[in-house]
């Protein structure tokens, strides 16, 4: 069925968007006999940062996303039309229902109100808040806008939904830096032993001060009692939102029924053995209006095993390693060495 | 007379870098010196000094390069240098040349030192920030040599320092020189020209560039085996030695047509892929790159990828070229190819960013006729694969001498 819909989506792609279709001609794909999905081309995702990929004409285009990226770098820019805007959402409902229930529960976002201000240039950080807080039935945000804890305004907000499942969500590293760091500064404990945490964004920088996910989740705990089990990062990307990959209470993330993950080799990017590293290929089965089904990320990541997780959920389990190293390459062109 | 535009306001020596030689200096007194005629006695016993310790240091054997380096500096060859270079006409250094050498590549900062000696001058020699161990050996012996007062006034002429990106120390060697030598790519070159030198000095600058192979598809089926192993060996030096990314690495290849041109490709690249597959250690991020490139090309140009058994050779066809080919260009083994029926098909692309072109196969004399009859703007050097790296005192269309010369002329 995945090949199926995937076979479609190359078939569309080519037929809708021009970039791609040289690629996959200069790939040398045979368009009218595909092989089956593992080995369809995958695109890097730093294509969208270089390239205006879209498979759906310009008046169609509804939302443009963009990549977060740091302070000079090109950021990608990913075409939604109504479509594949609307199937994203749905994709989201579904993957996240298995952790927060179908109904929508209060919402406690951990940011700053700050960043959604602008809502014509969708940041990464602001369209992961939109996209998520159509599970809130009422929304609090935790920080005020100078990124302080924003204490009476939880204090009333929890008064209020005592009792009920509060879902939270923020960016790894804010949740720390902001939430936890602050919590624990001020002395004041929420009660959110109900609360349900969804955090992503990677763990590079928490990598850095030496924190671990178990860490994490116990720290979590400790201030405003969260179960740890109830603490969910997940893997998504803006190039395939809506697609994400759950952490599960065993601490592994999840293929949905919408997606797919394998593991490349470097060398010759043949598939790697399960428990061997690689580079992360992630396939989605939403992107219609752009050419984002099958991408190569430039992160490396582990699969465990696939249907045989201890947690009861099906598809493959796996963990990312993180960001693949830059060289250091020697020669004399400026092309990569920061000199000077 | 002294003209107002002569008097140069120095600026104080700043603190912010590190002397690896002298271990302290007098800058006044190293301003002081006198230049001297090119290939001076002193400086070709040193040079031949410094050869002979670095050959003989049993850590070498690890660095080809710093051997090349060697051989480079040895009596016999430096003779050659000085009776190919120079002639009766009187000559003497400019004076203090300031090096800006490459982060890069690690034995760069040698050989611009050393022609700034052969021509007679004092050098400041700014080494790359990146450690390198090939760097420090030879730094060890030129301290050794140094040290023992035999060469005193060689050693006068050396001042070696290092420093980071974030150092003031350009203003003040810039100040202080009569000619800069900036190796590096075109952002380097245009933060270190944000100092000013003074009004009668001038920059001699090593920008970035692009460099091509041509290979005669005739000469590569008629190689034998051990010819075949040497020229992919020569390739490989050329190019996946410095991770394609030295300016004089070919990105892409043109060949003769012949009627057995696939067959000669086929020979050549196995013959390269069996040498990297074993040599080059291809990382993640060089996979993802390559990938990336291929697939921009692809969307800009037609292409058609040629098969490989892996990602480290990764080759492409290219139908037509496009006149702004070197923009897309790839480090760490990519390379482009396009037939050709005659030399002279390259000459449309050829601009100014051309360096390098290491040619298989060809007629020194139809290569010169190749130059005489195209006038090309660039392509500076047109050497034998293999010798695309090789150091020389004419490089990039600078004859180095000269560059780094004067002539007082006595009527």
């Amino acid at each position: 069925m995945l090949n199926e819909r995937l076979h479609k989506l190359t078939r569309k792609h080519y037929e809708n968007c021009e970039p791609y279709r040289r690629m996959m001609d200069a790939r040398g794909l045979d368009i009218n006999n595909l092989p089956v999905y593992e080995k369809l081309p995958f695109l890097p995702v730093r294509l969208f940062k270089e390239f205006e990929l879209r498979s759906c004409q310009k008046e169609e285009v509804v939302k443009t996303l963009t990549s977060s990226g740091t302070t000079g770098q090109q950021v990608s820019r990913i075409y939604l039309d109504r479509a594949t805007s609307s199937s994203q959402q749905k994709c989201l409902t579904k993957i996240v229902s298995y952790f927060l229930g179908t109904k929508r529960v209060p919402m406690l976002i951990l940011d700053s109100s700050a960043v959604i201000k602008n809502r014509n240039m969708f940041s990464a950080r602001g369209a992961g808040i939109l996209g998520f807080s159509m599970f809130g039935s009422k929304r609090q945000y935790a920080l005020d806008e100078n990124m302080e804890l924003d204490i009476e305004g939880m204090k009333m907000f929890l008064e209020e939904h005592k009792g009920e499942t509060i879902f939270m969500f923020g960016f790894t590293f804010m949740v720390w830096q902001h939430f936890y760091k602050k919590l624990l500064e001020r002395g004041y404990k929420p009660e959110l032993s109900k609360g349900v945490l969804i955090h992503g964004g990677g763990w590079k920088k928490l990598v850095t001060e030496k924190v671990s996910p178990e860490e994490y989740k116990k720290c979590l705990n400790d201030v405003c009692g969260i179960l740890p089990e109830n603490v969910h990062d997940y893997y998504g990307m803006v190039e395939q939102t809506g697609c994400v990959y759950m952490e599960c209470k065993c601490g592994h993330l999840h293929t949905s029924a919408f997606s797919d993950v394998l593991i490349r080799r470097h060398k010759d990017f043949s598939l790697a053995d399960i428990g061997e590293k690689g580079l992360v290929e992630v396939v989605s089965v939403l992107p219609e209006s752009y050419p984002g089904h099958i991408l190569l990320t430039e992160d490396e990541g582990i699969i465990f095993g696939e249907d045989d997780c201890p947690c009861g959920l099906k598809g493959k389990y796996f963990k990312i390693e993180g960001r693949i190293k830059n060289a250091e390459i020697r020669g004399c062109s400026d092309t990569y060495a920061a000199k000077f | 007379m002294r003209k107002f535009a002569d008097v140069v306001i120095l600026m104080q020596p700043s603190s912010n870098y590190t002397m690896l030689f002298p271990k302290t200096i007098d800058w006044e007194q190293f301003i002081s010196y006198r230049p001297d005629v090119p290939f001076s006695d002193e400086v070709i016993d040193f040079l031949n000094a410094l050869s002979g310790a670095i050959l003989k240091d049993r850590q070498s054997r690890m660095f080809p390069d710093a051997i090349t380096f060697a051989f480079f500096c040895r009596k016999a060859n430096v003779l050659k240098f000085k009776k190919q270079y120079t002639d009766e006409t009187l000559r003497l250094g400019r004076g203090i040349l300031f090096h800006i050498a490459p982060s890069n590549v690690p034995i760069n900062f040698g050989y611009t030192l050393v022609a700034g000696l052969m021509a007679g001058n004092a050098n400041i020699v700014r080494v790359s920030s990146k450690q390198f161990a090939q760097v420090d050996l030879i730094i060890k012996h030129i301290y050794a040599l140094l040290e023992t007062g035999e060469y005193n006034e060689v050693a006068i002429r050396i001042a070696l320092v290092r420093y980071d990106r974030m150092s003031d120390a350009n203003a003040y060697f810039s100040s202080i020189c009569n000619v800069r030598v900036i190796w590096g790519g075109d952002a380097t070159i245009s933060t270190i020209r944000k100092n000013d030198i003074p009004a009668r000095s001038f920059d001699v600058c090593f920008a970035d560039r692009y460099s091509i192979a041509a290979i005669n598809s005739k000469a590569v089926m008629g190689a034998s085996e051990a010819d075949m192993k040497e020229l992919a060996e020569n390739f490989y030096n050329d190019t996946y030695l410095f991770d394609q990314n030295a300016c004089s690495a070919p990105h892409t290849v043109f060949w003769m047509n012949d009627p057995e041109l696939e067959a000669a490709k086929e020979k050549f690249w196995n013959a390269v892929y069996e040498l990297a597959d074993k040599r080059y250690q291809l990382q993640p991020v060089m996979s993802v790159d390559k990938l990336t490139a291929f697939y921009r090309q692809a969307a800009c140009m037609d292409v058609k990828a040629e098969q490989m058994p892996d990602n480290v050779v990764v080759r492409t066809e290219v139908k037509e070229v496009p006149k702004n080919i070197e923009d897309f260009r790839c480090a760490c083994g990519y390379f482009s190819e396009h037939t050709i029926n005659n030399l002279d098909e390259i000459s449309p692309l050829v601009n100014i960013k051309y360096q390098t072109l290491g040619y298989f196969g060809f007629d020194k004399s139809v290569l010169e006729t190749f130059v005489r009859t195209n006038r090309f703007q660039g392509l500076d050097r047109i050497v034998p694969i293999g010798e695309t790296t090789a150091f020389a005192l004419t490089w990039d269309g600078y004859n180095l001498i000269d560059t780094f010369t004067r002539i007082p002329s006595v009527l």
